[in-house]
């Protein structure tokens, strides 16, 4: 996903000032895109550069500020972007994945804790997706499809560290030792007191 | 606020010697009138364990368990079924419903044992099952019903009446996702709404993620939490 796509997709129906584009990109992405407005006019300047916008034709607003068309060769290409699939492939590397590889590879981790922190906070974020979620307006229907998306990575990471933790207390087993640390083993490995935090300030809340 | 449920230092060991199970090792753990607080774990870290001793359904080794302040533990068993039937309600994933009573028979069911008039249970049956959203499946059978339907029914069971803590064990594992959101935003207005506490119980990070807070177990023993700490004057109350 590029600003420069977002912008092409929104010039689509009809000419926009820099300032509408913002503000439709943001309304449609439930603003957890921000753009500030220098972006939008570098975007909309390098798309006028390369052919894919150009300026509207007729009176700008009163502070001297053009609208902006797209072009035959705008459409062009986003018609290519909406028929091309994003692969995998092309998103960043997966800070996680590489941290908790490493964590293994590395002596003194304790991945258990690692897993559970991550764990914790991934939750906190999908928590307040849910809140978000709860109140929004059926209406609402690209911020709700945007939304869903990061529920859907969100509910996936913490599958997926649910997976590692499992597969480390079957490796556990099957090694016969207690925890997994690069060489230092543990007992106390994720508990709460491995983790700094005691069973009353995880629980009792009294 | 006020807590509701209050466990302190909740451990259960089933079996003795080397064959001891310690489903529960020192678990502290206070829900607030109004918060809903989801239990996640592997199988076997003792979820389920945690709810039904703090249900009353099964007797912890060691600890207490208070709701609104009476501690279950040292009450008789009529006054703990007592307790159970006026002031907690249970929802399961298998709904466990009478097929052969109709949807507000099964509602009014805990009303009548408890000594209420059957016209009066009604009353407050057919209320429960407007809240829920199906007072027009009143006189049907739960066979009867969809999925979703009888989830609807067995919470309205578990709502009913002056029940001030809701316990509830994988409420959405028989439902499809919509039907088991749909669940969970009915739990979720019964805490906001009416002030009750709620534990939920669930495998599900999705369906966990509708508490205020998120409580992990492994091995019997709570290894961390998510979610906002309660407000001063309930980390205060009982200290």
């Amino acid at each position: 996903m590029s600003i420069k796509h977002g912008l092409l997709a929104l010039l689509r129906a009809e000419p926009k000032y820099g300032y509408q584009l913002r503000g439709e990109f943001e309304a449609a992405t439930g603003s957890t895109w921000p753009l500030n407005i220098g972006q939008v006019y570098t975007t909309l300047t390098r798309l006028e550069r390369d052919g894919f916008v150009q300026p509207a034709s007729g009176e700008g607003d009163g502070d001297g500020r053009s609208r902006y068309e797209i072009t035959d060769a705008g459409r062009a290409e986003l018609a290519s972007w909406f028929q091309t699939p994003v692969t995998r492939e092309t998103r960043p590397r997966d800070e996680l994945a590489i941290k908790l590889a490493l964590a293994l590879a590395v002596p003194g981790v304790d991945v258990t804790a690692v897993v559970q922190r991550q764990r914790t906070s991934t939750m906190e974020s999908l928590q307040e997706l849910t809140r978000l979620k709860r109140g929004s307006r059926d209406g609402d229907i690209s911020w709700l499809l945007v939304l869903e998306s990061m529920i859907f990575a969100a509910e996936a990471e913490i599958r997926w560290l649910d997976h590692c933790e499992a597969m480390l207390a079957r490796r556990r087993r099957t090694s016969g030792t207690e925890d997994h640390r690069g060489g230092t083993q543990d007992q106390s490995a994720g508990t709460p007191e491995a983790t700094g935090q005691s069973q009353h300030e995880l629980g009792a809340q009294r | 606020m006020s807590t509701v449920l209050d466990i302190r230092n909740l451990t259960r060991v089933h079996g003795s010697g080397e064959q001891a199970v310690h489903a529960l090792r020192g678990v502290d753990l206070a829900v607030a009138s109004g918060e809903l607080v989801a239990v996640m774990g592997p199988s076997g870290s003792g979820k389920s364990t945690l709810l039904t001793c703090a249900g009353g359904l099964d007797q912890p080794t060691a600890g207490e368990i208070l709701i609104d302040g009476n501690d279950l533990t040292t009450l008789s068993r009529n006054a703990v079924a007592a307790l159970r039937r006026r002031r907690i309600g249970y929802v399961f994933q298998d709904f466990n419903l009478i097929p052969a009573l109709t949807a507000v028979e099964n509602v009014a069911l805990p009303l009548e044992l408890d000594g209420t008039r059957a016209r009066a249970a009604r009353k407050y049956a057919e209320a429960a099952l407007l809240e829920v959203a199906i007072p027009e499946l009143a006189d049907r059978f739960p066979d009867d019903m969809s999925g979703g339907q009888r989830q609807r029914l067995a919470i309205a069971r578990a709502i009913v009446g002056e029940r001030g803590l809701l316990l509830a064990d994988e409420p959405t594992g028989a439902l499809d996702s919509d039907t088991g959101e749909a669940v969970l935003q009915l739990l979720r207005d019964r805490c906001d709404q009416h002030g009750i506490g709620g534990v939920l119980v669930t495998h599900d990070a999705r369906h966990a993620a509708w508490a205020d807070r998120v409580v992990y177990l492994r091995d019997g023993v709570l290894v961390g939490q998510s979610g906002p700490l309660p407000e001063a004057d309930i980390l205060l109350e009982t200290h």
